[in-house]
């Protein structure tokens, strides 16, 4: 930053912490809860940011044919788009299949990604149980959730993936290690 | 002038002498000189001089001068439909200098290129910050800026080369997925403070205004503290709308991925989000079947674009170029090697040689046309090396898909044929 940046910045901080706030808004402007809530979409590893619903992979399976099927298949195989099923034991291979059930990690990043991306033409048109329902559907096509199985905000962080422990985190950006206090 | 065809440099057209290929590449890479070098035997021949065309609002390239991107879907699938396209590739091959015109820099987009008006556009930050803020594009642009010259690279740049090296890619397949413009914007320290994050947290979740929403978790290290920026500026101008308009994120040195563009939400929290993408996509698989995760620094690289892939040279003096950049800071040094990787020369580097952007470096050669092998290798100021291929491929395997960064080998054979090959 140039030393005129950090002089305006210094200047500004100062406002901000000794005069009325007012001045310190200047840029921009205070975000209300309400329009936060409209944008707050992301989903944690932990469930948190899932909304209230539930969805069941048997409803699932006609919201997928219905909405998903064009790009990745009547299974989540075969479709021109990425591969949502099988693919378990091949990452070792030298043809690995990379899928929802091979690869994932985390259930909860399903349900963010289909939520935020799918279906293609037309993100966030699904409703929250809609999205529920895809997802437990895809997790059955991969053996993780019964063919009449069901998930929610409780059940779905609670999901052990097959590939959860498949990953190796880069020493320089090791969450677990990256901010401890020396 | 008008019955002249536009020279395309590669692949060689069949029906063009070999002569007049060889000249117009000798004579620059700029197809108007070497349309005249084919085209004029004497003096004689060169067209009189005459009033040109009226005077525009933009200036276009020269006709005689073709330089495109290649649309292309997953790696081998070349020349698709636009609609079929997910990136766009940088000719390399047909540039000069260390800057890449603003319309050919690489492309990587996940739903389309979104057509925002700036007056609706909002930059929302949020999470664990005390203040919660909106900001629209005209908030950034009061604000004060910087300017800074940075390459943006795809994580996936390099995947061709993979498993096998085709013959017939030019350096545009292999090595399209890198890019370096001048970017201005707001330091993301100044709106860091304005929101007044809270002091434990060090992860931020960045999420654009594009159909997929991609989003990215990013650690709050002093290093991306110093240097991140929300870009509006690239080149002189607005971003264009490829590339993020109206604003981007601007991460110095790290995976294309994590510069969000259309960025409408900067998140604090204290967790990394898992995302698809710093999950299920832009992580290294191992030959063992573990995937590496939060690779998120890109590499020491470095490739030679000419003489490269699909050209072809004659004997004599040559101009051996390419370019070097590194996610870790400044390129010190760029070696090539013309024998096959036994011998190196070091080679002159472009000034100026800046931090996180791409540099570009030369060296004189004379080429006794005999076949051999050319490769470079860049060395940065941190001291991190570009491997060279047997090593790399021995510590990553072949199935990693993402930040490819080994040396780039061109095979000569006696005709002068610059050809793809694995060293």
């Amino acid at each position: 930053m140039s030393s005129h940046s950090k002089l305006f910045l210094t200047v500004l901080v100062s406002i901000g912490l000794l005069a009325a706030p007012a001045l310190a808004f200047d840029f921009g402007r205070p975000a209300t809860p309400e329009e936060i809530k409209l944008w707050d979409i992301d989903v944690g590893p932990d469930g948190k940011g899932l909304p209230d619903g539930s969805g069941t992979a048997a409803r699932g399976k006609q919201v997928f044919s219905d909405n998903c099927a064009v790009c990745h298949g009547e299974n989540g195989q075969g479709g021109i788009k990425d591969r949502l099923a099988g693919g378990q034991g091949t990452l070792a291979s030298s043809v690995p299949v990379k899928t929802v059930g091979s690869f994932w990690p985390y259930a909860t990043t399903l349900y963010d990604y289909i939520h935020r991306a799918m279906p293609y033409s037309t993100p966030g048109s699904l409703s929250v149980d809609e999205t529920y329902a895809v997802t437990a559907y895809i997790l059955s096509l991969n053996g993780i959730v019964a063919a009449d199985g069901k998930v929610d905000r409780e059940s779905l962080p609670k999901i052990r993936m097959p590939n959860r422990d498949g990953f190796i985190p880069e020493p320089e950006f090791d969450p677990a290690k990256l901010f401890r206090k020396k | 002038m008008t019955s002249k065809a536009p020279i395309e440099l590669l692949p060689r057209p069949a029906n063009l002498s070999r002569r007049g290929f060889v000249g117009s590449l000798s004579a620059g890479i700029l197809g108007a000189v070497a349309t005249e070098a084919a085209g004029a035997e004497t003096l004689a021949d060169v067209p009189d001089r005459a009033p040109g065309a009226d005077l525009s609002a933009h200036s276009e390239r020269s006709r005689f001068a073709r330089i495109d991107r290649i649309p292309e879907a997953t790696p081998g699938k070349r020349n698709v439909d636009p609609g079929d396209a997910i990136n766009s590739k940088t000719p390399h091959q047909k540039l000069v200098g260390n800057i890449t015109p603003t319309d050919l820099h690489y492309e990587r987009s996940h739903s389309g290129v979104p057509d925002i008006d700036p007056a609706q556009h909002r930059l929302l930050i949020h999470g664990m910050v005390g203040k919660p803020q909106v900001f629209s594009v005209d908030d950034l642009k009061r604000m004060p800026s910087i300017t800074r010259v940075v390459f943006i690279e795809c994580t996936g740049n390099g995947w061709e080369n993979w498993k096998k090296a085709d013959p017939d890619l030019t350096v545009q397949n292999t090595h399209g997925h890198v890019s370096t413009n001048e970017w201005t914007g707001v330091p993301l320290k100044f709106l860091i403070e304005l929101v007044s994050k809270d002091q434990g947290s060090n992860w931020m979740l960045a999420e654009g205004g594009d159909g997929a929403g991609v989003d990215r978790s990013i650690p709050l290290t002093d290093e991306i503290m110093n240097e991140a920026f929300v870009a509006y500026g690239q080149n002189g101008e607005p971003l264009r709308p490829a590339h993020g308009f109206p604003m981007r994120l601007v991460m110095p040195g790290f995976e294309g991925n994590l510069n969000i563009k259309w960025l409408r939400r900067l998140k604090f929290g204290n967790a990394p989000w898992m995302t698809r993408w710093e999950t299920a996509r832009y992580t290294q698989l191992l030959a063992d079947g573990k995937a590496r995760q939060f690779q998120l620094r890109m590499e020491t690289n470095s490739v030679i674009t000419q003489p490269s892939g699909m050209m072809q040279i004659k004997p004599g003096d040559n101009r051996i170029s390419g370019l070097a950049w590194s996610g870790h800071g400044r390129i010190a040094k760029v070696e090539i090697s013309t024998d096959g990787a036994r011998t190196w020369k070091q080679a002159q580097l472009s000034q100026p040689v800046l931090s996180k952007a791409q540099v570009r470096f030369q060296m004189d050669w004379v080429w006794d046309g005999k076949p051999t092998r050319i490769v470079s290798r860049s060395t940065d100021d941190q001291g991190n090396a570009q491997p060279d291929r047997q090593s790399f491929i021995a510590a990553m395997g072949t199935n990693a898909l993402f930040h490819y960064n080994a040396q780039q080998t061109w095979s000569i054979d006696e005709a002068g044929r610059v050809r793809n090959v694995l060293a």
